[in-house]
């Protein structure tokens, strides 16, 4: 893709302001039409999938004190990553979006959640719900686009370091919380001399004990209380981590990265409207088809689109709006991106294949820049 | 391990929580506590034995978690219960020792449009569980009893009094109860008093407002003419209570009476109002189009923050007090002291004042 502002023919084009405001209206409608209904049924949704979670979790880790014994192994290990999975995605992710505030449980509250995930909450909530929510595919601005080790996007600058991004991209699945804790610090910035260097080394020293307590239960505690289980306990849970990285990282690819995905230049969102905001959601984001289970699974995340909309409608909603918002998609010609898991993730991959390469007319533009230095 | 000695046997409870913090972290214990021992000793909460009405109201039994450290009459609880999956504070006066069995009571008023009354009186059945927080208050008799007092209550003020009554009426010689209700039947404990005041344990002195209208400060020296001899406790809405407070003061009794007010969150809602910023000490007027984090930084309050546009929620603080409106629906946000919110700065403007906790 290449953004939107520079594409020759843009799929906004029919467009006029006083339709994108109306469509802003539109989708304001909707949000409202939540807000009304939300209530017990919701809160009644998020309180027992907490408690699922925590009991597959905490029988998950006690099949695993017998975990040399390789069924306990099995079955320990698999409930270990799905209790994992749910807590980062369908639980951690959207509390701390701020889905569940309006409960006024203490506890189950975006200013309160800590996850079992390496990044802090705190440092993670600033990157992802402030930096990538409100510049959500804006070039230069929305990190996420890549995270900084990879081009995802025609327009942006091709280097020969991105010749191994399938490889970068290879190792940060495998990683990926840490991945993220590295890239909430925002390294990149104190690397290019702009950030806040004390601010950095408190950051540091906040991810680095998230870091160990993490480590420490898992592969420390966890193990010496299987006794002699102590090895397989140890594979188990780095097994569990893994997966859950492998899982996370790849839904995550299905959002911003498939084909059919716009990306915008910095330039086009100075003095935005609410409804070129929700504009520029609608067409940065890709959902994911499936069933019921994907949508747990994936924290609704398969509702990337609904998500961007309304980052703090409970997630269990996003669903049910769905084809509500579809048809608003519909009324006003746009694309709703969608596809099956495998599809948008093989075309996520694609385009970190892709674009590892320098782009097809650099060479050419290359030539015809020396021609144009020759005639002058 | 009796022989223990007590310092080795805190340091052994310290590491074996230290452990169990390091085993469910970034979870506490009590997480894991409060989903597979939600009664236990310590976890705030309390389950509902019974649900009865009482005349106009409603009186519940609620068994403590753990041991109840024990209360004085007059003093009330905090209950939080869900409303339409909002969590929610309320206070009630205990109304009664604490039972051979364990139990405490609270009896639930009417209030018009209270969404957790209702609840309480009416969506609550034997083993629900509740939150439960206290005792608390100073509105009770000393501990060497006045030989003559008076208690002045409208509606459902009488239930802290009841407390009082239920537990120290044998030794109370000398009692005039002056109580406000609407009508005969809107009398919570109706039967009871008339009991009492039958068996001459007291002199019950009712004021039925649908026929005789509001008790007015003057009309209490005709009623209880050794007034200015007696210790007077009153409960029950502001304006009998700012009366009386008015009346004992020209008198020069003010030390003769104690007051006990349970405010609802739902004081006047206007556009704009006065911030209260607690902890920076602050205090900002502010129209009806300013955000609670603008009138804050303009007052120089450090708040957080971060897309200001409502998506983020980096700059959610707490409401302790007062009403704030959304900007983008009108949604108001109510909340008290006992009964706190949590709120998103930069799209909130106060309707009619506000406390923020920062």
């Amino acid at each position: 893709m290449t953004a939107l502002q520079h594409k020759p023919a843009s799929p906004i084009a029919h467009l006029d302001a006083d339709q994108v405001e109306e469509l802003g209206r539109e989708l304001d409608a909707l949000r409202e039409k939540v807000i009304i209904d939300r209530g017990q049924r919701d809160a009644d949704y998020i309180r027992r999938l907490i408690t699922a979670q925590r009991h597959l979790e905490l029988g998950s880790r006690a099949v695993l004190l017998v975990s040399l014994f390789p069924p306990a192994w099995i079955v320990g290990t698999v409930g270990l990553t799905v209790a994992k999975i749910l807590e980062n995605m369908e639980i951690g992710h959207n509390v701390m979006h701020g889905q569940w505030d309006w409960m006024r449980d203490p506890k189950i509250r975006s200013t309160a959640w800590e996850w079992d995930h390496a990044s802090p909450a705190r440092l993670w909530k600033h990157t992802h719900n402030d930096v990538h929510h409100r510049y959500t595919n804006v070039l230069g601005q929305d990190h996420d686009l890549g995270y900084g080790i990879m081009r995802v996007d025609e327009d942006q600058p091709w280097s020969r370091f991105h010749l191994g991004q399938p490889l970068w991209n290879v190792i940060n699945m495998l990683l990926f919380e840490y991945g993220i804790a590295v890239y909430d610090l925002e390294l990149g910035k104190v690397v290019m001399g702009r950030g806040d260097r004390e601010r950095f080394r408190a950051n540091g020293r906040m991810v680095l004990t998230k870091v160990g307590r993490q480590a420490l239960r898992d592969y420390v505690i966890h193990p010496l209380l299987s006794g002699p289980s102590v090895l397989t306990t140890l594979t188990a849970n780095v097994t569990a981590n893994v997966l859950r990285n492998v899982w996370t990282h790849s839904v995550i690819m299905c959002g911003h990265f498939p084909s059919g995905v716009e990306t915008f230049t910095k330039q086009s969102i100075v003095g935005e409207t609410r409804g070129e905001w929700y504009l520029r959601q609608m067409l940065g984001s890709a959902n994911v088809s499936g069933g019921r289970l994907l949508h747990l699974m994936t924290g609704n995340l398969s509702h990337q689109i609904e998500h961007h909309l309304f980052p703090d409608l409970p997630s269990n909603r996003y669903q049910e709006i769905a084809p509500e918002v579809r048809r608003i998609f519909t009324r006003y010609g746009l694309t709703y991106t969608t596809g099956s898991f495998p599809r948008q993730l093989a075309s996520a991959w694609w385009k970190v294949l892709r674009l590892s390469l320098p782009p097809a007319d650099s060479a050419q533009r290359r030539r015809r820049r020396r021609q144009a230095h020759r005639a002058a | 391990m009796a022989s223990t000695p007590p310092r080795r046997a805190t340091g052994l409870r310290h590491a074996l929580r230290r452990l169990a913090e390091a085993t469910v972290t970034p979870l506490a214990p009590d997480d894991y506590l409060d989903l597979l021992a939600p009664m236990r000793p310590g976890g705030g909460r309390a389950r509902i034995v019974s649900v009865r009405p009482e005349g106009p109201a409603t009186t519940l039994l609620l068994r403590p978690a753990g041991r109840w450290p024990g209360h004085r009459a007059g003093q009330y609880v905090r209950l939080r219960v869900e409303v339409d999956g909002v969590r929610c504070w309320r206070c009630y006066s205990l109304t009664g020792p604490v039972a051979p069995d364990g139990t405490i009571a609270v009896t639930v008023g009417a209030v018009p449009g209270g969404a957790v009354s209702i609840q309480l009186a009416h969506r609550t059945r034997p083993g629900c569980l509740v939150g439960l927080a206290g005792p608390y208050g100073e509105f009770t008799l000393p501990d060497e009893l006045p030989p003559k007092v008076l208690f002045v209550t409208g509606g459902s003020g009488i239930t802290p009094v009841m407390g009082m009554l239920r537990t120290h009426l044998d030794d109370l010689p000398d009692v005039v109860l002056v109580h406000s209700a609407r009508s005969p039947d809107q009398v919570i404990f109706g039967p009871e008093l008339r009991a009492w005041a039958a068996a001459g344990r007291l002199r019950l002195l009712e004021r039925h407002t649908d026929v005789e209208g509001r008790l007015r400060p003057e009309d209490l020296p005709a009623l209880v003419p050794d007034l200015a001899e007696r210790g007077t406790w009153a409960s029950g809405p502001s304006g009998l209570l700012d009366d009386l407070t008015a009346l004992f003061e020209t008198r020069g009794w003010g030390d003769h009476l104690r007051t006990e007010w349970f405010r609802v969150a739902t004081g006047p809602v206007g556009e704009g109002g006065r911030i209260r910023f607690t902890r920076s000490r602050s205090v900002v007027d502010v129209d009806g189009g300013t955000s609670v984090l603008d009138a804050g930084e303009r007052a120089g309050v450090q708040l957080p923050f971060g897309c200001r546009m409502g998506i983020c929620f980096g700059c959610v603080v707490p409401l302790t007090d007062g009403c704030v409106r959304d900007v983008r629906n009108g949604a108001l946000t109510r909340a008290s002291p006992d009964d706190p919110a949590v709120v998103q700065t930069c799209i909130q403007v106060p309707a009619g004042g506000c406390t923020i906790d920062a």
